[in-house]
């Protein structure tokens, strides 16, 4: 009896974590799941509807521009806080003095809630007082920047708040790629006289191509998600200019009382990252068992 | 190490000419880093001066500008007086929510990681792998998916609204990291450790406390800073499950920025801001290396 | 006198795959006995399983009398060195030692007292309050064995103690655990690849490969009469020749022919098995082919043998000559004549000769 106990202990000790997973991840997706297969609107309504909110969702301008919005704010955040990261990582790796404090200086944004980026960068990019007003108070009368209230601009506002937070993040694992590389590798190719650019291109990227999903897994995942920066930016404006699907989702659960929608529009951004992080998951794991 | 700048034997046969080429190349280098480094700072720059101005000077004069008159002015108002919709307290309240939901969710999302990343590392059963999996899996939904139902099921336990609500929220979409953290540090101790263990006596329980857990203090450190930064830097959860006066900071910024009341008061909103990421801007100077190892590791081998 | 370890019926598998098969050993108290064989033959898995470490499939395991189904490791009255030595990093050499004393709730005095003569015993008093980090591999080695032995158990387990100190050292502890043996008289587990271990701490080893008990005996019945051709090839350095011969009854005798290329086949007599059969394999150990003139014995016989190769080693020289396929090698004097390239006759002391079955690679004699 006690040696039974002994042998259950560990599983004893998970259970209240996984009780609370099951319930609290896969107990909830479950429910959004079926609230999204129902016309909950205020309040849940348990009765099955099939595939409605989803028609529905997919014909709605906003939600149309909150997908061409993510498109653009996704790939565009990707693949600018990747390049900048690997250039911020490979110019760090010249055996700089002061590397210590410039890696603090890029990496500190990584801290900030993205309500304070989003603010700061609200401020700055303010047409009337910021970045603008100063240029044209250096003698340039005509300078325009107003992208922060140009419908057609304004969701590059928000790359350049989220590649100013995450460049530097990128940067770091970037980095810690390059110096794990095998210095055995570079010296032979040194010895083998070739040039200092080339080994970056030849040997050390390609060996990294773990550290560019990881990166990519991480930087698509922060785009899924992005929520606060839009809100404190621009809080989806102007008009729905700048709309994500998480903001969509929060405007039709919290403030236009439209459970259904919300839940279908949750679904499918469930989906998008899934169908990303999947495969990558699963590849981790297995690799691990090996 | 690269060792890239050592390189060549050949240096001392280049000309003068290559030499100057390879002088002018590290300088435009330096160049470039410092460029993007003053565009990191930029933000906190313009932030910080704006805070202390007063708002005839910020309409006056330019964003860069430093201050001709500093006023601390604006602080005081942020920190006090400020105000988030009907109620002008200022942050301090909020901050002081902040703290209450951040410390023990903290606490308690790294109490159970520890003991859970011990169990998988150390004390593996049929199943483990699976259970591991689906614990994970949890680390990367977007919150998006269990927004309505957390909402219904605090209702339920009278919990909406309430600080203990959102502690229990952060708590238990803390586990996945923490557990990760703590899984993945404790696989590099030998299982031969548990079993001398066992061996001398010990339960599950004592070599817990007595053998692991005096080992775990850098991946202590590692998992209490990311989950502090995530839980004080929370929006979603903080918007969603929270109602007047039980607040988070990030959600009483967002007011206060966007409060229609009055003048906009740009020097108190950079003044608020900067209240705001304080704490975790602190962290992050003092225990840098140990954010990084976070956020590296919670990436990387998520 | 009762056993104090008794192995009956062992079987342990993963799943469908089986680990240890049938596995029946018994020691009395005082025995020193070695598990020996290739890694992946489940001589380790065997040593958990008596710890109580791993849960077996089937049969039992009695230690000092008492039946260690459902008792966990802590109540088996046992101690365990490992290969890492697995020495808590946290604390001290001393409260490594006294950890499972107090877990156990012996009081501070008694402690206090067993450790001291512990660290006596190892002579590692002047390390006591210091941590693992700082003790170099032997030290650590001697806090491990003292963690073992401050337990003073029924049972000692040891799983591959030496295998990772250098090979000086590794000498030189091998020599102190067969002192403290002796001078505890306790009985030992040890589990071990390196068959010179098992040869020189054992008094009765085990040789296994995958799973399976191959041969039980002390060091002398293992290495002069191996049960079968894994055992005569694993015990022993440098190892036994192992020559396929043609067996042919001749009156009372065997005439035993060994082919050799371009050369008439040697052909050696030898009376006692009566029954060998036709093709067997002939097992000399490199000792018992001498140089001729410098062996004597019953059933020594002599032959001219074409010399590929000569490696001195210092006290002895090693020839080799290709006999029957085989690269044979023979143990000579230090100051042997032999040439590389040339003839010369050597002595095959037929006295301790194995023979071995070809295809069940049973011993035969």
């Amino acid at each position: 009896m006690t040696k039974w106990l002994e042998t259950q202990v560990p599983k004893l000790v998970l259970a209240p974590s996984f009780v609370a997973i099951l319930v609290f991840v896969y107990g909830f997706i479950g429910w959004t799941a079926w609230v999204s297969l129902t016309r909950s609107k205020l309040m849940p309504r348990y009765d099955f509807d099939g595939f409605g909110q989803y028609a529905k969702l997919f014909t709605t301008p906003r939600w149309d521009t909150a997908i061409t919005n993510l498109g653009i704010y996704g790939v565009l955040f990707i693949a600018i806080s990747m390049a900048l990261g690997l250039l911020l990582a490979i110019l760090l790796d010249q055996q700089i003095r002061v590397e210590g404090a410039i890696r603090t200086i890029y990496l500190y944004p990584m801290a900030l809630s993205m309500i304070v980026t989003g603010t700061a960068w609200k401020w700055i990019l303010n047409p009337g007082l910021g970045l603008e007003a100063m240029v044209r108070g250096w003698g340039f009368e005509t300078f325009t920047f107003n992208w922060l209230v140009d419908p057609n601009m304004a969701i590059y506002t928000i790359v350049l708040a989220g590649v100013w937070q995450a460049a530097g993040f990128v940067m770091a694992l970037f980095l810690a790629g390059l110096r794990s590389v095998d210095g055995e590798i570079i010296k032979a190719a040194q010895v083998d006289g070739i040039p200092h650019w080339r080994i970056y291109t030849a040997i050390i990227i390609p060996s990294m191509a773990p550290v560019f999903l990881s990166a990519f897994i991480v930087l698509a995942h922060l785009a899924i998600k992005s929520f606060d920066l839009v809100i404190a930016l621009t809080g989806g404006g102007p008009g729905y200019a700048t709309d994500l699907p998480a903001t969509y989702m929060y405007a039709m659960a919290f403030s236009r009382g439209n459970l259904g929608q919300a839940a279908s529009s949750a679904m499918v951004m469930m989906a998008v990252v899934f169908a990303i992080v999947v495969p990558y998951l699963y590849s981790e794991l297995r690799a691990k068992n090996d | 190490m690269t060792d890239l700048a050592y390189v060549s034997p050949r240096a001392g046969r280049r000309s003068t000419g290559q030499r100057l080429g390879r002088i002018a190349l590290r300088w435009l280098l330096y160049l470039v880093l410092t460029l993007f480094a003053l565009w990191f700072l930029m933000p906190l720059f313009v932030m910080l001066t704006t805070s202390l101005k007063s708002l005839d000077e910020i309409r006056t004069g330019s964003l860069i500008a430093l201050p001709r008159e500093v006023t601390f002015e604006p602080w005081l108002t942020a920190w006090g007086s400020a105000c988030t919709g009907i109620q002008c307290e200022g942050l301090k309240p909020y901050l002081l929510n902040s703290l209450l939901i951040a410390i023990p969710g903290v606490a308690l999302s790294t109490a159970l990681g520890a003991i859970n990343g011990y169990v998988f590392a150390q004390w593996r059963f049929r199943g483990a792998n699976l259970l591991f999996s689906l614990l994970l899996f949890g680390c990367f939904i977007p919150f998006q998916v269990v927004l309505l139902p957390m909402a219904r099921m605090l209702g339920l336990m009278g919990l909406a609204g309430t600080i203990p609500g959102l502690i229990l929220v952060h708590t238990v979409y803390g586990i996945g990291f923490t557990t990760l953290f703590f899984r993945n540090y404790y696989v590099t101790i030998p299982q031969e450790l548990v079993r001398a263990a066992k061996i001398d006596g010990a339960g599950f329980f004592r070599i817990f406390w007595s053998i692991f857990l005096p080992l775990s203090l850098p991946i202590v450190v590692v998992t209490v800073i990311w989950q502090f930064t995530q839980i004080w830097n929370d929006f979603l959860f903080g918007v969603s499950f929270s109602q007047a006066g039980t607040q988070p900071v990030t959600v009483a910024l967002n007011n206060i920025v966007n409060s229609t009341t009055g003048v906009k008061a740009y020097n108190v909103d950079m003044a608020a801001a900067i209240l705001a990421a304080l704490p975790t801007l602190l962290v992050y100077v003092v225990a840098g290396k140990y954010f990084i190892r976070g956020l590296t590791a919670g990436s990387v081998k998520g | 006198m009762a056993p104090i370890l008794d192995i009956r019926n062992l079987r342990k598998s993963y799943g469908a795959t089986e680990i240890l098969h049938d596995i029946n050993v018994a020691i009395e108290p005082g025995d020193f006995l070695v598990l020996v064989g290739p890694s992946g033959c489940g001589k380790s898995t065997l040593l958990n399983c008596i710890a109580g470490l791993e849960p077996i499939t089937s049969g039992t395991i009695d230690i000092a009398g008492r039946d260690m189904t459902d008792v966990s490791p802590r109540d088996r009255d046992i101690a365990m060195v490992f290969q890492s030595y697995a020495l808590y990093p946290t604390m001290t050499v001393a409260k490594n030692i006294t950890f499972g004393m107090k877990v156990r709730g012996v009081d501070q005095a008694t402690q206090e007292q067993k450790l001291s003569e512990v660290a006596e015993l190892l002579q590692i008093t002047p390390l006591l309050q210091r941590k693992p980090g700082q003790l170099s591999g032997g030290q650590r080695q001697r806090v491990a064995m003292g963690r073992a032995l401050v337990r003073d158990p029924a049972l000692f387990l040891f799983d591959e103690p030496l295998s990772n100190l250098d090979a000086k050292l590794r000498v030189e502890m091998r020599t102190e655990i067969k002192k403290l043996h002796q001078t505890l008289n306790a009985s030992i587990v040890y589990v071990t690849h390196d068959q010179i271990e098992a040869m020189t701490l054992a008094t009765k080893i085990v040789v296994m490969k995958g799973g399976v008990i191959q041969q039980i005996g002390t060091p002398a019945e293992i290495y002069n009469q191996p049960a079968n051709l894994f055992v005569a090839d694993f015990m022993g350095s440098p190892a036994m020749n192992l020559i396929p011969a043609k067996v042919r009854r001749d009156g009372s005798a065997n005439r035993i022919e060994i082919a050799r290329a371009g050369a008439a086949p040697l052909v050696l007599e030898d009376s006692r098995p009566a029954d060998l059969p036709a093709d067997v394999i002939l097992g000399l150990r490199p000792e018992d082919i001498a140089e001729a003139g410098f062996r004597a014995g019953s059933n020594v016989q002599e032959a001219q043998c074409h010399i590929d190769m000569v490696e001195p080693a210092g006290a002895d020289t090693y020839v080799v000559s290709e006999l029957g396929g085989k690269q044979v090698t023979a143990r000579l004097h230090a100051e042997t004549s032999a040439r590389a390239g040339q003839s010369m006759t050597l002595a095959f002391d037929l006295g301790k000769v194995s023979y071995f079955a070809p295809e069940s690679g049973q011993r035969l004699n």
